[in-house]
């Protein structure tokens, strides 16, 4: 009895030809995969950000005496403001380890634990495989720093406007010195410009050594870059491209202008848009991330499991 | 007429460096075989298979339902399932996250009827593949391609590593519940005699070649086993057996393409078994190859 009452869906799915899945809809189910194997994407981030709201609560006790003390409009607003700015700061660097880490084991962990023939057995390509992977840190990440920074700060300014009225300080001049709009359109700035387009090709290439290393992936993913800049360095006694490295890791152009403006009153001032996008050196990383990624996906294709 | 060819090589040729793991191999499988590859170790089986699904590049000619499984691997995975050598199911993956995946990227999962099936086992949907057993992983992953609407199975060592139990149970559930005639199914293993009963088609490969590729009514015609008493092995011997076993007082000879009356007329007859076969074939081939030598 059972095998025949098995059969009948069988039977009938094949008689209607079933619906092609729709690229798009493929593609989140590939980076919902992602988020199943890599917990910490979203994990460390919202870890950091219950850490950061704690201690803003530790803080925001002492806030009111702090206020009394900084004297003048721009040392108060330092002093309310940078709270905000830090935590804004460590989220975005606690995602960029994340997006570090998860790169270097991305395409490495599926061959190492074979699975990479189960996820090959799917129709699947290598190119949607390894677009989705990449996607994680250079879209994913970025997108959710600037959400959960954007609630912690929120939940910040709640509860220490909750302190501040509790101890018979004024609200308002809380909220007057923090902008909190004007901050996350910075941030979100900040994500697309230096964390997506100028990391762009670091990924990129921590992704094909997790391709291409049968072992030690760490070793792969440091060593080239070192021996460039030494090579360089011996043989004509100069350091571009360890500077170049070095330049686009603090954030290019656009990266100075984020730390400068730490404790600034206007940071929209600091946005050059037209620059940023008119650096050559943007567009030859963007160039290079493509083509370290068409490797990756060709590596893909070639490399069993380990 | 012939049927619809689910695979057709022609000269399927792949080197990895000196070693030359597939040697020219022709082949065409037609819809609704059960072909049993069988071969010794790094006689090419897994190459082969790989070649099939897309995991390894080759030179030469292969089309898997009409498509080249190295440049359209995803395509050709629409209607090809296949489970490999060992456990590949990731180990960080819940069953009903596993189930929701396959469901979210293959257009002919049916996410039902896995679960059905696993209803049938001690397997739960909240269970991570880390916490299931060896064979447990096997029915799982046996679940899923059994919902999979596929028209080629390609199976690389499926139960290796499971006990008996569990291996009688893996052929019973395909065979039952998965094979209806149309679909096509490829099994390689070295447990000969647990196939032997399943199979439509043989294919013996040794060193990168296929030695021998018939239905298994075609062997039957063709082979004939032969036991004798040591009174008329002379008379037998005379006839030219392909291989010779010496047993308790008496010696099975294998034949090929003799007359099974005149063999029957010596002693008993019957049609051999796959090891039987595989012995006799691959073994003559490996003492071919070291004949010249022995003479140079």
């Amino acid at each position: 009895m059972e095998p025949s009452t098995l059969n009948e869906p069988a039977s009938e799915a094949r008689t209607n030809a079933p619906a092609e899945i729709p690229a798009k809809r493929r593609f989140l189910w590939l980076l919902r995969r992602e988020l199943w194997e890599s917990r910490s994407i979203y994990v460390a981030p919202l870890a950091v950000a219950g850490l950061i709201v704690f201690a803003s609560l530790l803080g925001a006790f002492q806030l009111p005496e702090k206020l009394r003390e900084a004297h003048g409009l721009a040392k108060q607003q330092e002093v309310v403001a940078q709270p905000y700015f830090f935590a804004a700061l460590m989220l975005m660097a606690v995602t960029f380890i994340v997006g570090v880490f998860y790169s270097v084991d991305a395409l490495q962990t599926e061959r190492r634990d074979r699975s990479i023939l189960f996820w090959k057995s799917m129709p699947v390509s290598d190119l949607e495989t390894v677009l989705a992977k990449a996607s994680i840190p250079i879209v994913v990440l970025p997108l959710l720093t600037v959400v959960i920074a954007m609630v912690t700060q929120i939940v910040m300014l709640v509860v220490g406007s909750v302190v501040v009225a509790a101890s018979g300080g004024s609200v308002a001049a809380l909220w007057g010195h923090v902008s909190l709009p004007g901050m996350w359109l910075m941030l979100a700035y900040h994500m697309v410009t230096i964390h997506s387009l100028l990391y762009a090709p670091i990924y990129a290439w921590l992704l094909l050594v997790s391709a291409w290393a049968q072992r030690v992936p760490w070793l792969w993913a440091i060593l080239p870059p070192l021996a460039i800049s030494i090579v360089e360095r011996i043989a004509f006694g100069t350091s571009h491209f360890a500077n170049a490295l070095g330049n686009r890791m603090g954030g290019g152009t656009e990266g100075s202008d984020f730390a400068a403006t730490s404790g600034m009153m206007d940071p929209l001032m600091q946005m050059t848009p037209g620059r940023f996008a008119s650096s050559p050196a943007l567009w030859l990383g963007l160039v290079v991330a493509a083509g370290f990624l068409a490797a990756a996906v060709r590596l893909r294709r070639l490399r069993g499991p380990v | 007429m012939r049927g619809v060819a689910v695979i057709e090589a022609r000269g399927l040729r792949k080197a990895y460096g000196p070693n030359v793991a597939l040697d020219g191999v022709d082949l065409r499988v037609e819809e609704g075989r059960i072909l049993g590859l069988i071969g010794p170790n790094g006689a090419g089986k897994t190459t082969a298979l790989n070649a099939v699904l897309g995991l390894t590049s080759f030179e030469g000619e292969l089309r898997v339902l009409g498509r080249n499984p190295w440049h359209e691997r995803d395509e050709v995975m629409c209607d090809v399932s296949f489970i490999a050598d060992v456990a590949v199911l990731p180990r960080w993956i819940r069953v009903s996250q596993l189930l929701t995946y396959v469901a979210g990227v293959h257009p002919r999962f049916d996410r039902g009827k896995a679960e059905r099936f696993l209803e049938k086992t001690t397997i739960r949907s909240t269970h991570k593949v880390r916490e299931l057993s060896k064979g447990m992983v096997t029915q799982l992953h046996l679940a899923v391609v059994m919902a999979i609407d596929a028209r080629l199975l390609v199976l690389d060592e499926p139960t290796l590593g499971l006990d008996l139990l569990f291996r009688k149970q893996f052929y019973d559930s395909l065979l039952e519940d998965y094979y209806d005639g149309n679909r096509t199914i490829i099994v390689a293993t070295h447990q000969v005699d647990e196939i032997e009963h399943v199979l439509t088609d043989l294919l013996f490969m040794d060193r990168g070649r296929i030695v021998l590729a018939a239905s298994t009514e075609a062997l039957e015609a063709r082979y004939t086993q032969l036991t004798v008493h040591p009174d008329r092995l002379a008379a037998a011997r005379a006839l030219g057996p392909i291989h010779e076993r010496q047993g308790l007082g008496r010696s099975d000879l294998l034949f090929d393409g003799v007359d099974r009356e005149r063999l029957a007329a010596l002693g008993e007859v019957r049609a051999p078994g796959i090891a039987e076969l595989f012995v006799a074939v691959v073994g003559q081939r490996a003492a071919q190859a070291r004949g010249p030598a022995r003479q140079a």
